[in-house]
């Protein structure tokens, strides 16, 4: 219920010191702005690495061979070993939860190994499998990727990154069917690819020349080596499971111990997604902490004027209480413009904070690069949560003062001595 | 109207000090009467109790006869907004409050409404011939002009009896003249009125004088033919 009288006292006693009020709501309002800022620059770093990692399954592992760690069957420890083509086939044949593979092997990069017309430059140079779409979405934004008449055929064509495109086209002409140079040996380009920004496994997508990895086998001369495996798990599989199982396998198949814990590199997206996860929620407890121990320092200030200005009023409320008001009246009279105080300086806070963080996504992170942050904003439930703290503590706030002025007595008050 | 009954009082701040001891006191329907005494003698004390603004130890005090004992707060309140018109030595206005609300804010706890309550404060302010300061502040008021407002506040509830503390302390000889003149044409009106004073033009005007000395009744002057 809205009462204009209540409502009047509690403005005029408000407006009756403006610079105290001011100070006093400005605790409130810095407490609440900083808890928004705060909020926002975490959601928006959290949707920035996100959103950079956007089109890497999140189910994949990658995994790849070093020297081993023990000897075994006669061989002695230390030994170099690499995957080859036989462990793809046997992975995928006795791993049902496995879902798409791909190998992955690694070219030369030499200084401006990648030549078209006159324009050169220095670029990674990956073999992939058709298969590597489905790890990491290539973002084409020209032609196709590689495809299963590629590998099989073993033909010359790559895929070009987007910053490739733009070093070697630099008037930005149609590069499918282009012959480009790759250390020395002509492809013709069939895609241009963007990749997944935010992550890399050697080099980004953005950045190199991907080609079928048996053209890449068989360049290298090296017989059928793979220098790493990408795998997916099918959806409801735990890819941690699903990677102890394809290094059991290939251990198995390539006179490796069983207990070795050095002969297969390996990692998955699902550790790092988790890593991120909790990162994230750390930043964001950080974030609570920080930001309401300052609104707390608000509060604490908004109660200590209270203080003063019920003792300062004593007269008043003594003489209100002479004339007849009830404890009661003076509570809600105290505790009134303890709330009113704390929602309007709040409201402003949680307003000016949005507007910011708004302002900032609009004339600086939409038109930066290279910025970690993407959409800063606080969600409506966080705006709800910090609305309904803020009236709670505002009540709080004004608890103390209450009880303060309930303990005048009416003489006391009055009296002149 | 008030009936007191072997009323006591000590105060245990420190020292325990026994401030009223035994008073026995009545105070018909439309009296005016004056207490006075020395500082200390206890009759602020009395005045406190008697306006439900203090509680006493041992005692009976019936007023209107209501035994006012051992009331909550919320009930002592109601009892002082209803039964009592304060008037104070130093007026105690509400400073950022004009006339008109001032005089109305025994009406506001009462919850009337505001329209309803400026009417009537604005009819008795019309009384006290203050009308064209209505809407005035009470730092643009004189001292006479402040404590016929206050009075205005006390009688705007319509009490059973007005206790006055001091009422002229405040105002030259002039204007207490005038405020006293108020109070008696208020007091001929049916209304009780209880004065505590020190000063004797005061006190003569009244009815009865009841001279308090250290915490007891020392005399009760019955003043014939009062009239000012």
């Amino acid at each position: 219920m809205f009462d204009l009288d209540r409502f009047q006292e509690i403005w005029v006693t408000i407006t009756r010191n403006k610079v105290r009020s001011f100070l006093t709501g400005f605790g409130v309002f810095w407490g609440i702005f900083m808890l928004v800022i705060m909020m926002g620059a975490g959601t928006g770093l959290q949707r920035g690495m996100m959103k950079g990692i956007k089109g890497f399954s999140t189910n994949s592992c990658f995994m790849g061979a070093a020297p081993t760690g023990e000897a075994y069957k006669g061989f002695k420890k230390g030994r170099n070993w690499s995957m080859r083509n036989r462990d793809l086939e046997i992975l995928q044949r006795s791993i049902p939860e496995l879902d798409v593979l791909s190998p992955v092997l690694w070219g030369g990069r030499f200084p401006n190994n990648v030549v078209y017309g006159d324009n050169s430059g220095t670029y990674s140079v990956r073999g992939l499998h058709a298969n590597y779409q489905f790890i990491e979405n290539p973002f084409l934004t020209q032609g196709r990727f590689i495809n299963e008449i590629d590998i099989v055929q073993r033909r010359k064509v790559c895929v070009i990154g987007t910053k490739v495109y733009e070093d070697l086209f630099p008037t930005r002409g149609n590069p499918i069917g282009r012959q480009l140079r790759v250390n020395g040996i002509y492809f013709q380009i069939i895609g241009v690819a963007e990749g997944v920004q935010g992550m890399q496994l050697g080099a980004r997508t953005s950045e190199s020349v991907s080609i079928p990895f048996t053209t890449m086998q068989q360049i290298n001369n090296q017989g059928d080596v793979i220098h790493m495996i990408a795998a997916t798990a099918k959806p409801g599989h735990s890819v941690k499971a699903m990677e102890e199982r394809m290094k059991e396998i290939l251990k198995a198949n390539n006179d490796i111990s069983p207990t070795d814990t050095q002969a297969i590199w390996s990692f998955n997206m699902e550790e790092q997604f988790n890593m991120f996860s909790y990162l994230f929620l750390g930043i964001i407890i950080l974030i609570w902490i920080v930001g309401s121990g300052t609104l707390i320092a608000g509060i604490v200030g908004v109660s200590n004027i209270m203080l003063v200005t019920v003792k300062e009023r004593t007269k008043e409320i003594g003489v209100r209480r002479a004339l007849g008001a009830k404890p009661k009246t003076i509570i809600t009279q105290i505790m009134s413009e303890s709330l009113v105080l704390t929602s309007i300086a709040g409201l402003l806070g949680l307003s000016f904070g949005v507007l910011c963080l708004h302002l900032a996504d609009v004339y600086w992170l939409q038109k930066a690069e290279n910025v970690f942050l993407s959409d800063p904003m606080v969600s409506f439930g966080t705006a709800i949560g910090s609305t309904i703290i803020l009236l709670g503590s505002g009540l709080l706030a004004g608890l103390l003062p209450a009880a303060r002025a309930l303990k005048i007595k009416a003489i006391d008050a009055i009296r002149e001595e | 109207m008030i009936d007191l009954k072997g009323v006591n009082k000590t105060y245990y701040g420190g020292a325990a000090l026994h401030v009223l001891k035994g008073i026995d006191l009545h105070i018909a329907q439309g009296e005016m009467v004056s207490i006075m005494g020395a500082s200390g003698s206890g009759k602020s004390t009395l005045l406190n109790i008697l306006g439900i603004l203090d509680t006493y130890d041992t005692g009976e005090y019936y007023l209107n006869n209501l035994l006012i004992r051992n009331l909550s707060e919320t009930k002592a309140a109601e009892l002082r907004n209803k039964m009592i018109g304060f008037i104070f030595q130093s007026f105690n206005l509400i400073n950022f409050k004009n006339a008109v609300e001032n005089v109305a804010l025994p009406l506001y706890y009462q919850g009337i409404s505001r329209r309803k309550r400026n009417n009537i404060a604005l009819e008795y302010l019309d009384r006290m011939g203050l009308k064209d300061w209505a809407h005035h502040l009470p730092s643009e008021l004189s001292g006479g002009q402040k404590q016929r407002v206050a009075i205005a506040r006390a009688l705007i509830a319509k009490p059973q009896i007005i206790l006055a503390d001091e009422p002229t302390g405040a105002l030259d000889s002039k204007t207490s003249e005038e405020v006293i003149q108020i109070l008696r044409e208020v007091n001929k009106e049916g209304m009780t009125m209880i004065i505590v004073t020190h000063e004797h033009s005061v006190a003569n005007a009244t009815d009865k004088i009841i001279r308090l000395k250290d915490g007891v009744i020392e005399s009760i002057e019955v003043q014939e033919g009062c009239l000012i």
